[in-house]
């Protein structure tokens, strides 16, 4: 039993949650998520963990309330308890001096974005963040972005904030103005797909971090397999990270739907 | 347990006149006990437990035949060295209690066992009555499971004979079969054994692997419960590599580790469409089933439930994911074998249960190919008939393809049952364990113990895929060896 220590509307259906979580908080690196059940009959859902505080031994979540298990987590409240948190699991970010480092979130994808960008700019890297999202109030955490990038862009599907456009315009604005070694892509599939595809046009190097279907998430089902560069890999034990030019988003996205009938 | 001590026990007075009461003949003549069994076409509309155990009457007919051997063949074929014939006379006796607490002095989980063991390979394989007089062996797994049960069903279950609390800190990595038994062995010993555990549920593959009309989940909470009450305790949602690493186990004051986390990966085989919607592994459709509770509708976990289910593979778990899709509603459940059934790797009674409930059994027949519609959703399987060749490495004849004969059926559900792969969280996380290039972790044979001193590892991880009884097998030689070790250590202290 986890205890919520402050909770915080990001917009109507994101949610910003401080979970008592000390363990997880001490040992959890850029990159890591956690597995999430709410309730005695509560699915297993995976989340990526955007913030963690060691002394006062919080995690940080970001939730989009889209289906029944993530409705439920969001409407909790502090003082509430999540009836169970494990982690942290999966690989953590590959983090080194890699020069210019664009990094790119959509949505709630900018949560787990956060601590890789601070990594990122820690490790010496001059780091652009490109913040997408369809309206402005679906933009989350700028300032703390701020806080760790050289330069934040930001791109609105209605154009309420910042440029009009989708991420990947915003992106390639970078691209053609200046050299770039590497991009981190975390969103929804259907935008590290495109990603994907216009950094793979320029040639440059591009991680996507993959929030598949899961339910143990400590690599025992397979449900969250994918095909990276033709081969079956597990976004639990594998990943959540891959080399985004070789992973399969089509058959990512379609794996994604499986459950949508049965639900 | 020595020859002298089982010899002392045998000529106990109770067990001389016992053996008196009746004459050899009169044993061999009672017929083996059948097992009431639920009606096949009942039992698949619900997730009762299929066999129903024994009454006390037909459990000390059966006892009776026991011959109470001078050298108990059955015992060399268990693998945790359960006293049979003690356990049966006390059944004989009437003395269910007692046949219980012997149960106990070898094993953590009697009710498991007694229900999940394939016996006939086992104890009962190397019964005298199979052996030299040709008749069906003593029930030995039923006995056990007549007396654990009895004892659990009186709500008064009696705790084994404890050493006092030795203040030493062990920590068990899993709480499956092996770690369990592992866990109630130190327990007794006087160590303080606490249990991590990854998922959300105590037990392992007794909770998330093999259904409730198999084994019931009461049925394993009564064994954990017991383990509790011997002061062994459970950390439930910890990943050991994860949450914990090895030096904050060595920093918590931990003196010794067993590794016992089980099977990880499932295996598929690779073939066009594997990744469909609707193409899973046997692991992920048992655990939505048994752990999440999924074909409840209370639960928030979804579970496809398919018209015409096809599962790959030939052992038990293949044999509980069809039969569990049967129950889930599925018209037509098949097991696709490639090789006859005279290789199947499973329990006959899971094959025979399995028959019973309506299974198709498709052997010799090998999955080439799945097709899906527009939406990615699995529709049909390509099978490539086979027909069997040379013995290969297994001793098995090998399957060959028959050139041509392919046919294609249709499938709403496939479940891929083709075997396991070590869970690779602890050997990836720990430094300077020795591992094997299939992932498992290398360990003396006979004591269990890894590369690194202080960690020892049993089960799944060291053996890949085997049986629950081989696990708890593993746990219980590992506590011996990590407990005269430990006590080595303290006296060069």
């Amino acid at each position: 039993m986890n205890k919520i220590v402050a909770k915080e509307h990001f917009s109507e259906k994101v949610v910003k949650l401080v979970v008592e979580a000390p363990l997880i908080a001490r040992a959890r690196k850029a990159g890591h998520f956690v597995i999430v059940r709410v309730g005695e009959k509560g699915e297993r859902i995976p989340l990526t963990i955007a913030e963690a505080d060691t002394q006062a031994g919080t995690i940080t979540l970001v939730v989009q309330a889209v289906g029944k298990s993530s409705a439920k987590l969001c409407a909790l409240n502090p003082g509430d308890y999540i009836t169970d948190v494990v982690g942290p699991l999966g690989k953590a970010t590959h983090i080194e001096h890699f020069g210019t480092v664009v990094c790119c979130g959509g949505g709630v994808g900018c949560a787990p974005l956060l601590p890789i960008v601070e990594a990122m700019k820690a490790a010496g890297n001059r780091v652009i963040t490109v913040l997408a999202a369809r309206t402005k109030e679906l933009i989350i955490l700028e300032e703390q972005m701020r806080k760790y990038s050289d330069e934040v862009i930001v791109m609105t599907d209605d154009g309420s904030y910042g440029h009009k456009g989708l991420v990947t315009q915003g992106v390639e604005e970078v691209i053609k103005r200046e050299k770039v070694d590497l991009c981190v892509t975390i969103g929804p599939a259907v935008m590290m797909k495109f990603v994907a595809l216009l950094t793979e046009k320029y040639h440059i190097p591009t991680v996507a971090s993959l929030n598949t279907i899961m339910v143990d998430g400590t690599g025992m089902c397979g449900a969250c397999r994918i095909t990276v560069g033709g081969k079956t890999r597990f976004v639990c034990i594998d990943g959540p990270e891959f080399d985004a030019h070789q992973v399969d988003f089509d058959e990512m996205l379609m794996r994604l739907s499986s459950y949508k009938d049965v639900e | 347990m020595n020859k002298e001590e089982l010899a002392a026990q045998r000529a106990e007075q109770w067990r001389e006149e016992l053996r008196k009461s009746k004459k050899a003949k009169e044993r061999t003549d009672i017929p083996r006990v059948k097992m009431k069994e639920l009606d096949p076409a009942y039992r698949v509309t619900n997730r009762e437990e299929v066999n129903c155990g024994l009454t006390p009457e037909q459990a000390v007919l059966e006892a009776t035949r026991c011959l109470d051997c001078v050298e108990p063949l059955c015992m060399t074929g268990c693998p945790v060295g359960i006293n049979i014939p003690k356990f049966i006379k006390n059944i004989e006796r009437g003395d269910f209690r007692e046949a219980a607490r012997t149960l106990k002095e070898t094993s953590a989980l009697p009710a498991v066992c007694g229900r999940v063991c394939p016996q006939e390979r086992q104890c009962e394989s190397k019964c005298f009555y199979l052996q030299k007089l040709k008749k069906e062996p003593i029930a030995i797994g039923y006995l056990e499971r007549f007396a654990a049960d009895y004892e659990q069903a009186s709500g008064e279950v009696a705790l084994p004979d404890m050493k006092p609390d030795n203040g030493i800190k062990i920590a068990v990595v899993g709480s499956g079969p092996c770690g369990l038994s592992f866990a109630g062995d130190m327990a007794k010993l006087g160590y303080r054994v606490t249990v991590f555990e990854a998922l959300h549920e105590i037990g392992g593959v007794l909770k998330y692997g093999i259904p409730e009309f198999r084994l019931p989940n009461r049925i394993v909470d009564v064994e954990i419960d017991s383990l509790r009450r011997m002061g062994v305790e459970f950390m439930t949602d910890c990943i050991v590599g994860k949450t914990l690493s090895y030096d904050d186990l060595h920093e918590m004051g931990f003196k010794g580790i067993m590794v016992a986390s089980g099977a990880g990966l499932p295996r598929f085989m690779n073939i066009p469409g594997e990744n469909l919607n609707g193409v899973m592994s046997s692991n992920e459709y048992l655990t939505r089933v048994n752990l999440m509770d999924a074909a409840n509708p209370e639960s928030d976990t979804p579970v496809y439930k398919g018209h015409r289910v096809a599962v790959i593979g030939g052992g038990n778990t293949a044999m509980d994911s069809v039969r569990t899709a049967r129950r889930l509603g599925a018209d037509r459940a098949m097991i696709v074998y490639r090789r006859s059934e005279a290789e199947m790797p499973a329990r006959q009674e899971e094959v025979h249960h399995a028959k019973q409930e309506g299974v198709e059994f498709l052997t010799l027949h090998n999955p080439i190919e799945y097709i899906g519609d527009e939406r990615g959703r699995v529709r049909q399987m390509k099978l490539q008939k086979m027909e069997l060749g040379e013995p290969d490495a297994s001793g098995r004849r090998s399957p060959v393809p028959i050139p041509g004969a392919i046919e294609t059926i249709d499938v709403d559900e496939v479940i891929v049952s083709v075997g396991v792969s070590p869970n690779p969280l602890v050997p990836n996380a720990i430094e300077g364990l020795e591992v094997t290039p299939k992932g498992t972790i290398v360990v003396n044979a006979d004591t269990l113990q890894s590369a690194l001193p202080d960690i020892y590892a049993g089960g799944d991880i060291v053996r890949g895929g085997a049986t629950v009884i081989l696990a708890m097998g593993d746990g219980r030689r590992a506590a011996a060896a990590m407990h005269e070790a430990l006590q080595k250590q303290q006296r060069s202290a």
